[in-house]
């Protein structure tokens, strides 16, 4: 259909026109996953670990070697006890490890009855003092010549990057932010200028004024999608273990999701600062808070837990974590799957009879 | 009147109880300049809906371009063109895309799109500022060529929704030398507008108060029954009578 062409080459040069809003969509991606990949890490990359020694015996200083040559830790040097406080307070180091007087007995019984190394942390960054804390400890127990009752194996993410966690959960935000936002601010502009009126009144179909707005904007995310998925294997080397064609297919499904979105808020905004303001607070914080992209929705009260079922972001960011890190075929989402699909069917249902019952 | 091009008998538009447009009856003939005026909230826009295929009357008939209004709003569109007071042109595009766009909308071929839009630059006077964005022109070319771009496809009738609103009184009078050629041309003008003066320079006038048409007539001829100088007169003779509000 010759003007169905017309009116996508009028969106395209719409998006292209719009220089700077172009570079900002095409960029936010690459920003995220720069800001999240490097700069923003939950990791513990170096402790500086003071250590405590009454009698600095040979096994006291192999516990301590092993703790110095591993390159999370730093040794800061042996303290008097009566130092621990002070150095913890200057941020000389943040964990100060306190062997006992009499490590050797403790550390060679079968069953130690009393603790043989104290870790004393600086715990003001809850985070850090928590994972630091818990690494001290392997590599302290690893010491100590008797097999630990507890084995512990880290799958899926065996070093504990959190590139792993994020990657996910910025694909499930940036997709929103582009699809819902700049499609429904991009409809809601034409209702506030008046040409949306002019089109209604041209023998042009309604929906397809509205169809021809999503294809520019769902290439857009596509170009988005590939910028993500190649940041995240070569640059954050995520594993992207399950198969490549599941993940697009999953993505491409929330793609339409995103996309029908906007246009369910476009028939219910009448500006542009409506639409804004919509897709920013009731898509953006639910997505940030209760899709399990920063916080375990298992931890949530169950009110929340509740409550982030209806967002489709932890649906998709969790279908996004079981094929990308764990590497799961695509079997194994078909419940998120279904989900999503319920999810979209639902909003173009309803946008489509909303933006029909405006017409009239 | 040798054609009519717009026939409506009763029409009416109600919403719930509130009879928007109240059983309006009136003929267009083809290349008449008909002026319809009325107090803001008289049931014009409403009125100009459902004459465009936009919105379903609730009772009464009429056919426009020769098209039911009732039940062929989609052929209705083919046959007419639109222009709203608020500027419609896309200001992110320059006048040749935007062309492009219309007729691409309006289902022209390539040939006829080249060969209108040469004699629409040649109408217009428009040289470099083919491949300006629409947006950096002056309001007065804006206005001439969103009229323009509405009669593209050759339509019928052209409805122009308060055309000049906003435009100095010279630019005015060019915009209606464009009106004055299109209509000699045989593309039926329906015109709303709030300049009395531009009341004047239509072939006939409807005045519409309350949602119903109480005086239709020409300009003359208006001016006659009510005794009055000017349209301004009459616009206000009759618009004092109205029982609602804006």
């Amino acid at each position: 259909m010759g003007n169905f062409g017309s009116f996508i080459e009028k969106e395209t040069l719409h998006i292209l026109r719009d220089r700077r809003t172009m570079l900002v969509v095409l960029l936010i991606p690459v920003v995220l996953m720069t800001l999240f990949g490097f700069a923003i890490s939950t990791e513990i990359n170096n402790i500086d670990v003071a250590v405590v020694a009454p009698h600095r015996t040979e096994s006291v200083r192999q516990a301590v070697e092993r703790m110095a040559s591993n390159p999370y830790c730093t040794f800061k040097g042996y303290i008097p006890s009566d130092e621990i406080d002070r150095v913890l307070r200057r941020g000389e180091a943040a964990a100060v490890a306190v062997f006992a007087a009499d490590y050797d007995r403790i550390a060679a019984m079968p069953a130690p009855a009393e603790p043989a190394v104290q870790l004393i942390f600086d715990a003001s960054n809850t985070n850090t003092a928590m994972s630091g804390a818990a690494y001290l400890q392997s590599i302290l127990t690893g010491a100590s010549t008797q097999a630990s009752p507890v084995e512990m194996r880290l799958l899926y993410n065996p070093q504990m990057r959190s590139a792993y966690n994020f990657v996910p959960g910025i694909m499930g935000m940036i997709f929103i932010l582009i699809c819902a936002l700049m499609t429904s601010v991009s409809i809601v502009r034409e209702k506030e200028n008046g040409t949306m009126e002019v089109l209604l009144v041209s023998p042009v179909r309604p929906m397809r004024i509205v169809l021809a707005k999503l294809v520019p904007y769902f290439m857009l995310s596509c170009i988005n999608l590939a910028t993500i998925l190649l940041l995240a294997a070569y640059a954050l080397d995520v594993p992207l273990s399950g198969s490549a064609g599941a993940i697009i297919a999953v993505s491409l499904l929330y793609l339409v999701l995103a996309l029908a979105l906007g246009l369910l808020i476009s028939t219910i905004a009448e500006k542009q600062i409506v639409a804004l303001i919509i897709s920013a607070m009731l898509l953006m914080m639910p997505i940030v808070m209760l899709s399990g992209m920063l916080f375990p929705v298992e931890n949530m009260p169950a009110v929340l837990q509740a409550i982030s079922c209806i967002v489709p972001a932890r649906w998709y960011i969790e279908a996004i974590r079981k094929l990308m890190i764990e590497g799961l075929p695509f079997a194994a989402v078909w419940r998120e799957v279904l989900i999503l699909l319920a999810m979209t069917v639902v909003f173009i249902v309803v946008s489509v009879k909303k933006f029909n019952d405006k017409l009239e | 009147m040798n054609e009519t091009v717009i026939s409506v008998r009763n029409l009416t538009k109600c919403f719930g109880n509130f009879r928007a447009v109240d059983g309006i009856t009136f003929d267009v003939g083809r290349g008449e300049i008909f002026g319809f005026l009325g107090a803001n909230g008289a049931g014009k826009t409403t009125a100009m809906r459902m004459l465009c295929g936009l919105s379903c009357p609730t009772s009464g008939s009429g056919t426009v371009a020769g098209f039911d209004v009732l039940r062929e709003g989609e052929r209705i569109k083919r046959h007419i063109g639109y222009m709203s007071q608020r500027f419609s042109l896309y200001d992110d595009l320059t006048v040749l895309e935007n062309i492009r766009l219309y007729a691409g909308i309006y289902g022209l071929s390539h040939r006829q799109t080249l060969r209108r839009t040469a004699e629409l630059f040649a109408r217009l006077d428009f040289r470099k500022e083919r491949s300006q964005l629409v947006g950096a022109l002056p309001l007065g070319y804006k206005q001439k060529l969103a009229f323009s771009v509405a009669t593209l496809h050759s339509p019928e009738i052209v409805f122009l929704d308060e055309p000049t609103g906003g435009v100095d009184p010279l630019t005015r009078r060019q915009f209606w030398e464009l009106i004055y050629e299109t209509a000699a041309a045989g593309t039926t003008v329906f015109v709303t507008t709030h300049y009395m003066d531009e009341a004047e320079y239509c072939s006939r006038v409807s005045v519409m108060v309350d949602g119903q048409i109480r005086a239709l007539d020409t300009p003359a001829a208006l001016k006659r029954r009510f005794c009055a100088e000017s349209m301004d007169e009459v616009f206000r003779l009759l618009a004092r009578e109205a029982k609602r509000g804006d």
